[in-house]
């Protein structure tokens, strides 16, 4: 059983949860993820680790409701247990001392690139964090991000806070006005991911997209979360999680995501009792 | 009773679930025997003094010794002799292929039927569990030794269980959220109850196992941290044939086609079945393929009939090529899997959505035998034809799990990824780490990975004791 130590709310529906999970934290790097299983009855589902902290023994994910699974985690509390949880996987990503480094995140990706950017920077990088959201209130993590990053640019795409439009739209103005940038990185919902990679293509600039297909097992056994790059087939919990965005058969990754939709919903139904049951006391703390 | 007498008994089948029945539900198909049909079936053994079924069986249980215990109705002494040699007999009851091992030599089949020696274990086994009279034998004094073993599938549970009875602390490191490894995600209920492989388990926690879950050897600690930073002074890697390989054909990656792996594992780890008390969404489709011979594609097929489908096994080659065990084949023949044969799928087809709705396939013709001295298929020309479908399960094998390889380069592997150790110690090229099973050997059978273990376990004793230095 693995504690949940400190759960707070950083956006609407954006929930950050810190985890007791001392195995995972001693041997975290930038880009990888775990599998977690709420109790034993749950599906296992891969959380990208947003940060850790080895003294500590804890892991941070930055999780968003969008189905069963999810929705079972954030109604938990601080206190509470989660079953299964085990990490890290997949490939950690390559840090270097590149030059300059865009690290454009959306969603959950916001939370994922605050480790990538301290330890690009650590690296000698100067790290430009570009982040999106539907809107304003949407944005977290401004003052964790700025900390670690040499510039923090925030875009919506209702125009209500920063530059309107995506993270991809602030690269390609960045490249198309003759600005070096030396590796791109993306996390995020795959579309954005797509529109990034779009955008630096034209310029040869490196870009990684951190790939999150549905997994069952996350060590390899199972095949579900495969991918097509370069034309092969690619499993992205070990030959992943983040491949060449300029590779990434991008159609085949959306439809592979939606496989479950019709079962989701049926699973989200079931739940929707349970989640207004516990509604007094999880969503309104005193 | 004299030799003539027992020659007149017929071979005793066990009591099971009617077809029609069976594939309405994921309990176990045979019932198993009675008390009066074991010490029937018992009987017919002759107790050959020189048994060849002892040599046939990879972990060498004493056979005539527990037969001869179940004729006299001592069924709890016969199961604690087969413990002596065998941590898992309840398992091995059931999934052996005992026609190729201990039965495919009993005399009584030269010119009659051979004992049925699986079924009897599986009684032995199974009594004892029942009336809960599982005993612990009496532990040597420690020896100071810890072991960390990798993987709790068959091999490493196996090396688990002759460790600790040889006074060795164990550890035992699993990545899934429970242990078993294939026992437990991949063969399926109504083969194997689980709650049979948890009772296996139990009783190696009662010798005192210990069993680490949710641990990712590889990532959490690699191979030479367990053995310079953690205190183990020996390594088993039994991490399995954890890679599932696909036929690379066009559509491989449409919506409606998964490896067998990701279809077991869902249907029995995660007890997809049971949606939605459990919260994996099952594969409850219409018109399933599953492309293979072997016992996995079995397993999926009848998976696949349990949860509503109409089933077709589609193989290359000819019913007599199949791999699985006749018995299987038998199984899953009876409860109305169709079996499609010299025909081999060239591509999945899909609709606007991506979702399958179709394979194309082609027939296929014998030729002349290949290395495996099976006859290799060749395709016929102009005999294209195309299967209406929602769903393709590929079962043709997996490679080696790489986590472990790809993490510790100081481990020898072979071109196809498998760990290489030598074929009696199963010493690997790292001193001190041990490996076997299908991350050997590629892709074999649980008691084979069993034997394997049994094999590495003697190495390791000795090893831990210094009576072997290592030859890395």
């Amino acid at each position: 059983m693995f504690e949940i130590c400190a759960k707070r709310e950083v956006a609407p529906n954006v929930h950050e949860l810190v985890i007791r999970a001392p195995a995972i934290a001693r041997k975290a790097r930038p880009g990888q993820f775990a599998i977690l299983m709420v109790d034993d009855k749950s599906e296992r589902v891969p959380y990208t680790l947003c940060d850790w902290d080895r003294e500590a023994g804890t892991i941070t994910l930055v999780v968003q409701e969008v189905g069963q699974s999810s929705r079972k985690l954030v109604l938990l509390k601080a206190g509470d247990h989660v079953a299964h949880l085990a990490g890290p996987l997949g490939v950690p990503l390559e840090i270097e001392a590149f030059g300059t480094v865009a690290l454009a995140a959306g969603c959950y990706g916001i939370g994922a690139i605050l480790n990538i950017a301290r330890a690009m920077k650590a690296a000698g990088n100067r790290v430009l964090s570009i982040v999106e959201a539907d809107s304003h209130y949407l944005h977290y993590y401004r003052a964790e991000l700025a900390a670690v990053s040499d510039e923090l640019i925030q875009t919506t795409t209702d125009g209500s806070q920063g530059a309107k439009g995506h993270s991809a739209d602030v690269i390609k103005h960045k490249l198309e006005r003759g600005e070096q940038l030396h590796r791109v990185i993306a996390v995020g919902c795959p579309f954005m991911m797509m529109l990034t990679g779009n955008a630096t293509k034209p310029f040869g600039v490196k870009t990684l997209a951190a790939l999150n297909p549905i997994m069952l097992d996350g060590t390899g056994m199972c095949g579900a979360c495969r991918v097509t790059v370069s034309s092969q087939t690619q499993f992205a919990c070990v030959d992943g999680p983040y491949f060449d965005a300029h590779e990434i058969d991008w159609a085949e990754l959306f439809d592979r995501k939606a496989a479950y939709s019709d079962e989701e919903i049926q699973a989200v139904a079931r739940t929707e009792a349970v989640a207004a049951r516990q509604q007094p006391q999880q969503r309104r703390p005193a | 009773m004299a030799d003539v007498k027992k020659k007149q008994i017929p071979r005793q089948t066990m009591p099971e679930q009617a077809p029609e029945d069976r594939v309405r539900n994921f309990d176990e198909v045979p019932y198993g025997y009675t008390d009066q049909l074991a010490v029937l079936e018992a009987q017919r053994c002759i107790l050959c003094k020189n048994a060849k079924c002892v040599g046939a069986c990879p972990v060498n249980v004493d056979i005539p010794g527990f037969v001869s215990l179940i004729q006299q109705g001592k069924f709890l002494e016969a199961a604690r002799r087969i413990k002596q040699d065998n941590a898992l007999p309840a398992v091995c009851g059931r999934v052996c292929p005992q026609e190729e091992q201990c039965e495919g030599s009993c005399v009584l089949g030269i010119k009659h039927q051979p004992v049925s020696i699986g079924r009897l274990e599986r009684f032995a086994a199974d009594h004892e569990r029942r009336i809960g009279a599982v005993a612990i034998p009496a532990l040597p004094q420690k020896t100071g030794k810890r072991v960390a073993i990798v993987g709790a599938g068959p091999a490493g549970l196996t090396v688990a269980g002759d460790l600790i009875l040889r006074g060795h602390a164990v550890t035992v490191f699993e990545a899934l959220q429970e242990p078993g490894g294939v026992l437990m995600y991949g063969i399926p209920e109504f083969r194997l109850p689980k709650e049979i492989v948890r009772a296996e388990v139990d009783y190696l926690k009662q010798l005192g196992v210990e069993f680490v879950m949710d641990y990712v050897v590889g990532r959490n600690s690699t191979i030479r941290e367990l053995l310079e930073e953690e205190g183990y002074h020996a390594v088993f890697v039994g991490t399995g044939a954890g890679l599932p390989s696909f036929m690379e054909m066009p559509g491989e990656n449409l919506i409606g086609v998964y490896s067998a792996n990701e279809y077991l594992t869902r249907a029995n780890l995660m007890k997809a079945y049971l949606f939605p008390e459990y919260d994996t969404p099952p594969i409850r489709r219409q018109h399933v393929a599953v492309i293979g011979g072997g016992n996995v594609a079995m397993d999926s097929a009848r998976t696949a009939l349990r949860l509503g489908a109409e089933v077709t096994v589609v193989y290359r080659r000819a019913r007599e090529q199949m791999p699985a065990r006749a018995e299987e084949v038998h199984h899953a023949e009876q409860e109305g899997v169709q079996f499609k044969l010299l025909t081999n799928p060239t591509r999945v087809l899909g609709d606007k959505r991506h979702r399958v709705i179709g394979m194309e396939c082609i027939r296929m013709e014998l030729g002349e035998p290949d290395e495996s001295g099976r006859r290799r298929p060749a395709p016929v020309k102009g005999s294209e034809l195309v299967m209406e479908l929602d769903t393709v399960i590929v079962a043709i094998g997996n490679k080696p799990n790489p986590l472990v390889p790809r993490t510790t380069p100081e481990l020898q592997t072979s071109k196809w990824g498998t760990i290489v150790a030598d074929q009696k110690t199963m010493q690997t090229s790292m001193t001190g780490v041990f490996a076997g099973g299908d991350i050997v050997s590629g892709a074999a059978t649980v008691i084979l990975a069993m034997g394997q273990g049994r094999l590495a376990a003697r190495a390791m004793d000795a090893y831990l004791r210094g009576e072997t230095r290592a030859q890395a």
